[in-house]
């Protein structure tokens, strides 16, 4: 209870002024209206049309609610136009690229820690990668993969999501697998261990925490990919190409509940991984 | 066939070279340290442009190097119109006011345990979401010019400042506060002296993540309406008119100005927090 007081607190805040700004904002088109019919309003007329108009520049909270429900449950799954559908698109792009990205994560964490020559080649470029403004490759991406042949946006929504993801979790798989300190390498050189051995008793063990505290940066950092991919490329599923859709056609409650409903897919995936994250520290035996 | 054999050849002797120079005493220096990931670069520059040219590869999928360095060199007055537009006029303001915000703001809580505790988890929930969708909204509201750029950008860059600058203020060993209670410092006098400077690596820590989250913003806010110049339209319409060199001269660009934008950043950084053990060398 008192964690959770602030909070509320906090965010009772945000909606009012949330509601403040919606009716400032909202208020123009009212008064232009009015203006052109030749009457006046007063703030009492004003602030209820505020609340509910069909193209608003900033709506209220309850209509973006309301948006909300309406697309995860007052529609069929199935249905075009149904949130939980395109949700499900972004999240099977998203999941792909986390994939991928902790694929290649994990893979080059693994080569740079054993080889010198890698961790000097190729770490530089690694760090320079992240640097280069992803979404300037996301057009391209698509655009080579369509001509490749490659069918479908999912492809290249992976490799853009996966670009995103793999760098948190390469930097903490190695912090991860060169965490085990000399002793504990020593002891298991008088067991005679191979470096195998040593790699999945020893340093694949240790580097569990730095890896699961990576993949909460890497989940976001994904589903942030898989919305850019599907930003500025003519897709049409997806909540990334809602979004388009209600900025070409000026829907703004479009592209807010599509906003809304990204940032709820965010909240439930960041649990998720913490959820995964508990059962295996508890089926590792580390107290919680 | 000779372009590929050759490019392999000359990418493997560049490997076998850096894994000599990696052994050796080289290494420890601050010339191997720069001359290992060189060496690697050019042998992939050269590896691409052997491959393209050996299989001809359409220069619509993926052109060769020497094309873009000769696309860069021929049109330096276009590239550097789109840079004024989007990092000049969008990125750079936009990230200084959205993290001169949010400074402001870690400051301004920093008395009030309360407002932290309900700021802080909905400040890292938010620094987790995709703010880019964002964008589309700003830019109905701000117009089509580099004001709507940088609204996004404040946007962006905000929360993740605010995060790191709140748990910098928090740094400051109980020690070391006791030590400042006890020469009878006021709170700001412990603020000026004391916990700005500890709050310094955090702060810096954060402001290298909003500078690549600057240039993303600014360059995805042009993919819904900009002026006819600013490196995001350059890219969503050459992509159009599969102009792809031209498409990735505005890459090698932008990677070019990100990668100078987090060097300045870490120089400051270097200069600020010269008594921080990770920059002791």
């Amino acid at each position: 209870m008192t964690r959770a007081l602030p909070i509320v607190t906090v965010l009772l805040g945000i909606i009012a002024v949330w509601y403040a700004a919606s009716v400032w904002m909202n208020s123009t088109w009212v008064f232009d209206q009015a203006q052109r019919a030749g009457t006046t309003v007063t703030w009492a007329q004003v602030i209820p049309q505020t609340m509910a108009q069909e193209r608003p520049l900033l709506p209220p909270p309850h209509q973006v609610v309301s948006e909300l429900w309406q697309g995860i449950a007052g529609q069929a799954i199935t249905s075009k136009r149904s949130l939980v559908y395109h949700a499900y698109v972004t999240f099977k792009g998203t999941m792909m690229g986390f994939a991928l990205g902790i694929i290649v994560g994990v893979g080059l964490a693994m080569a740079i820690v054993r080889f010198r020559v890698m961790d000097m080649s190729v770490m530089p470029w690694a760090i320079i990668s992240q640097t280069i403004p992803i979404v300037a490759l996301a057009p391209m991406i698509l655009v080579v993969a369509n001509q490749l042949g490659v069918d479908g946006r999912d492809v290249p929504k992976a490799i853009i999501a996966a670009y995103l993801s793999f760098f948190p979790v390469l930097v903490s798989m190695i912090k991860g697998l060169r965490s085990p300190d000399q002793m504990q390498l020593d002891l298991l050189r008088t067991y005679g261990a191979s470096e195998g051995q040593t790699f999945i008793k020893l340093r694949l063990p240790a580097s569990m925490p730095y890896f699961f505290a990576s993949l909460k940066v890497a989940i976001a950092a994904s589903l942030i990919g898989t919305i850019v991919g599907e930003l500025p490329t003519g897709a049409i599923e997806g909540l990334g190409a809602r979004m388009l859709i209600g900025s070409q056609f000026g829907e703004p409650l479009i592209m807010w509940s599509a906003l809304f409903a990204a940032a709820i897919l965010a909240g439930l995936l960041i649990v998720a991984v913490g959820v995964v994250e508990r059962m295996a520290r508890a089926r590792m035996g580390v107290p919680a | 066939m000779s372009w590929v054999a050759g490019s392999v050849v000359f990418w493997l002797l560049g490997w076998a070279l850096n894994a000599r120079l990696a052994a050796s005493g080289w290494a420890r220096s601050r010339v191997g340290r720069l001359a290992v990931p060189a060496l690697f670069g050019i042998t992939i520059l050269v590896l691409w442009e052997g491959i393209v040219r050996g299989l001809g590869v359409s220069p619509i999928i993926l052109p060769p190097p020497s094309m873009i360095a000769g696309k860069i060199a021929g049109s330096l007055d276009v590239l550097w119109a789109d840079v004024v537009q989007t990092i000049f006029k969008g990125a750079l303001p936009g990230f200084l006011i959205g993290s001169g915000a949010a400074v402001a703001v870690a400051i301004a809580i920093d008395r009030s345990p309360f407002l932290q505790k309900g700021l802080l988890p909905i400040g890292n929930f938010v620094a987790a979401l995709p703010i880019v969708g964002l964008a589309p909204i700003l830019v109905m509201w701000f117009g089509f010019d580099w004001q709507s750029k940088a609204a996004v950008v404040v946007v962006m860059v905000f929360f993740p400042v605010l995060v790191n600058m709140v748990a910098g203020l928090q740094a400051s060993e109980r020690m070391q506060a006791d030590l400042m209670a006890t020469w009878g410092a006021s709170y700001w006098q412990t603020l000026l002296k004391l916990r700005l400077p500890a709050a310094m690596p955090f702060l810096f820590n954060g402001l290298k993540i909003a500078s690549t989250l600057a240039l993303i913003g600014a360059i995805v806010a042009e993919f819904f309406g900009s002026p006819i110049y600013g490196m995001g339209f350059r890219i969503s319409t050459e992509v159009g008119r599969l102009g792809l060199d031209m498409v990735w001269a505005t890459i090698a660009v932008a990677a070019l100005a990100g990668s100078a934008f987090y060097g300045l950043i870490t120089l400051i950084e270097r200069w600020v927090t010269f008594w921080h053990p990770s920059q002791r060398i």
